[in-house]
């Protein structure tokens, strides 16, 4: 199992465009990816879930990455993260 | 005539025929079901219809408004496909044994609520995307597809609200302006109305009577009026306003983009005044090139007590980030005069435009101009900042306001804390830093000139008193001669020269300050494009 954390820079926090995004790019993976908001957790593949968290600007967030292609979905969501929020 | 009142969220006047928008009515049946399996197929293939629907709706919606409001069909496409939707509508079908429309009604409802209840008025604007793929869901299911009716003439829409796939189903030059009774400046017809250039009316009190249908009216996205019927007078006042908005719209698309410089090369920095956060867009939105004045007294006005470093580190940075590397000029606080707070205890002044203001208050209460000097040096690591300091008369306070910077600086470098590259500069306000600009020009990187403030010292005229103003000349030979004198000992000095003040944006002077060699010229983020013309248009 993996994880990072990441602090929200997007003005709008998480919102309907980026969970799209991110719901797809979480979509290519097989491991399993949870979405931490720290109040609550969401399956990053679920875009009603992963909106619902609600996350704003300024929240750190936790990343879970577990399955056997892990590593790869780490670096992605990784990146995906730092250049879209 | 009738006139009703809303929310705007769009600017732009439109004249046209009314035409009152209703969806279709969607009742939905439940009803048991034998074979669950059966039903669970059905849906799926509604579903896949909807996708393939919401696929042509992105492709209309790339080509008529743009990319980033295409993607919202794509949100809906992955709503469409969420687990949780999707399994809580089969396992619904599976256990309950109802039909998929109720299954679809039910399961959206849920999922609408759950973003309701949230504390985030964008988030519980996505309620509407929730419902809005509920619908078509059914509509497919139960076969009373939702289209919109075919409109011979561009039109004004009203209706109670609109989903953004209705929005879009509208040709886009068939629609004049919106109106909803519901909505919100964050509903997606709020940001496609933005997007389309149209004039949008939200939380507007109309009737939604399909007699208006076909009648004339009038959107004032300025004021959020809306005139039914309007009379004469109003219908050429509208007309007016009308031409005006289409011709400044115009003007700003050519000027857009383009440099500030003169048919003989000069070029002149076009910069912007303003006075909070949220003015920032303005800027942006009218070109300006950087932010000649940020006056900060907004921070420390109405309220109880001095602001702390932090929250005026999050507005500065915040401004400074937006501007995306291009130059911010800040004021350091000019409270005093004519702008009073409580808290600082001042007291009462038999003349206070010539009283205890501005640096004069900072240089003898140091702790409140150290918290806003460190502010600023900690948000200029996120951009480019310059500071600039009101009311100087004596290059001596100039000196002490350096030893104060290279303090907050020394602080800072102890502490870890980044900061960038930051000019500094001081208003010429008063005939003495006009008379000792040369010495000063020596001290500093820039001058701005407060023409107000300038021109009421220089000719002793009071600005508020009224009886004055017939020889409150700003055009007075005078002033512009301290313009003059100010500008050239800049340069001699190798500083730079700007305006900040209203005679900035007198564009009858504009072509003098250009003779005189002046740098800059920061106004009212309006008066841009404008001013980027008279310049264009100068020698």
């Amino acid at each position: 199992m993996k994880e990072f954390k990441y602090v929200v820079q997007d003005e709008l926090g998480i919102h309907a465009r980026p969970a799209g995004l991110l719901v797809k790019e979480a979509a290519k993976f097989k491991c399993a990816i949870t979405l931490d908001s720290g109040v609550k957790k969401a399956d990053a593949k679920r875009i009603m879930a992963v909106m619902s968290l609600g996350v704003k600007k300024g929240v750190e967030v936790t990343l879970t990455f577990d399955g056997e292609d892990e590593d790869a979905a780490f670096a992605a969501i990784e990146t995906f993260f730092k250049e879209n929020l | 005539m009738e006139t009703r009142q809303g929310k705007s969220v769009f600017a732009g006047v439109a004249i046209g025929k009314l035409f009152v928008y209703k969806k279709a009515a969607q009742v939905v049946e439940k009803y048991a079901i034998d074979d669950p399996q059966a039903e669970i197929a059905r849906y799926m293939a509604a579903k896949e219809k909807a996708v393939e629907q919401l696929a042509l709706l992105k492709e209309k919606t790339m080509r008529d408004v743009g990319e980033a409001e295409a993607e919202i069909f794509e949100a809906h496409q992955m709503l469409l496909e969420d687990l949780d939707f999707v399994e809580g509508i089969t396992g619904m079908i599976e256990q309950d044994k109802v039909n998929a429309e109720y299954a679809v009604f039910v399961t959206g409802e849920q999922c609408a609520a759950i973003f309701l209840s949230m504390d985030d008025d964008y988030m519980r604007g996505r309620a509407a995307d929730i419902n809005d793929i509920s619908s078509r869901l059914i509509a497919i299911l139960s076969g009373t597809q939702v289209s919109a009716e075919a409109m011979p003439e561009p039109v004004i829409i009203l209706a109670e609200d609109l989903a953004p796939s209705e929005t879009v189903q509208f040709e886009k030059d068939k629609i004049l302006a919106l109106v909803t009774q519901k909505g919100s400046a964050n509903s997606h017809t709020a940001i496609l109305a933005r997007m389309m250039n149209i004039p949008c009316i939200v939380t507007a009190d109309i009737d939604l009577d399909t007699s208006l249908s076909g009648k004339m009216g009038i959107v004032d996205g300025f004021t959020g009026n809306i005139h039914i019927e309007p009379d004469e007078v109003t219908m050429a006042v509208m007309q007016e306003k009308k031409k005006r908005e289409e011709e400044r719209k115009l003007l700003l698309q050519s000027l857009k983009g383009l440099p500030t410089v003169t048919k003989s090369g000069k070029h002149v920095h076009l910069y912007a005044n303003i006075g909070s956060e949220e003015d920032v867009d303005a800027v942006l939105e009218n070109d300006s090139e950087g932010i000649g004045l940020f006056r900060s007294e907004f921070l420390y006005l109405g309220r109880d007590d001095y602001p702390t470093e932090e929250e005026q580190f999050q507005v500065y940075k915040n401004v400074i980030s937006k501007m995306n590397g291009k130059k911010v000029i800040i004021r350091t606080l000019d409270i005093g005069a004519d702008k009073q707070a409580d808290y600082f205890k001042i007291p009462k002044e038999e003349n206070p435009a010539m009283g205890y203001r501005a640096i004069r208050i900072c240089l003898g209460r140091v702790d409140v101009f150290k918290t806003q000097l460190r502010a600023i040096y900690r948000a200029s690591a996120y951009g480019t900042a310059s500071i600039m300091f009101p009311m100087i008369i004596s290059v001596s306070e100039v000196k002490r306001i350096k030893e104060i910077v290279e303090e907050v600086k020394a602080e800072l470098t102890q502490a870890d804390i980044p900061f960038g590259d930051v000019e500094l500069g001081i208003m010429v306000e008063t005939p003495a830093a006009v008379m000792i600009a040369d010495m000063l020009a020596a001290e500093v990187d820039f001058f701005s000139i407060g023409t107000n403030d300038l021109t009421q010292y220089t000719l002793a005229i009071d600005r508020q008193n009224q009886s004055l103003d017939n020889i409150y000349d700003p055009h007075h030979e005078a002033v512009l001669r301290m313009i003059q004198r100010t500008v050239e000992c800049a340069h001699v000095h190798g500083a730079w020269c700007g305006i900040c003040g209203e005679l900035g944006a007198d564009m009858e002077l504009t072509r003098r300050f250009i003779q005189m060699g002046i740098d800059e010229l920061s106004v009212s983020p309006v008066f841009t494009l404008e001013l980027r013309k008279k310049i264009r248009e100068t020698e």
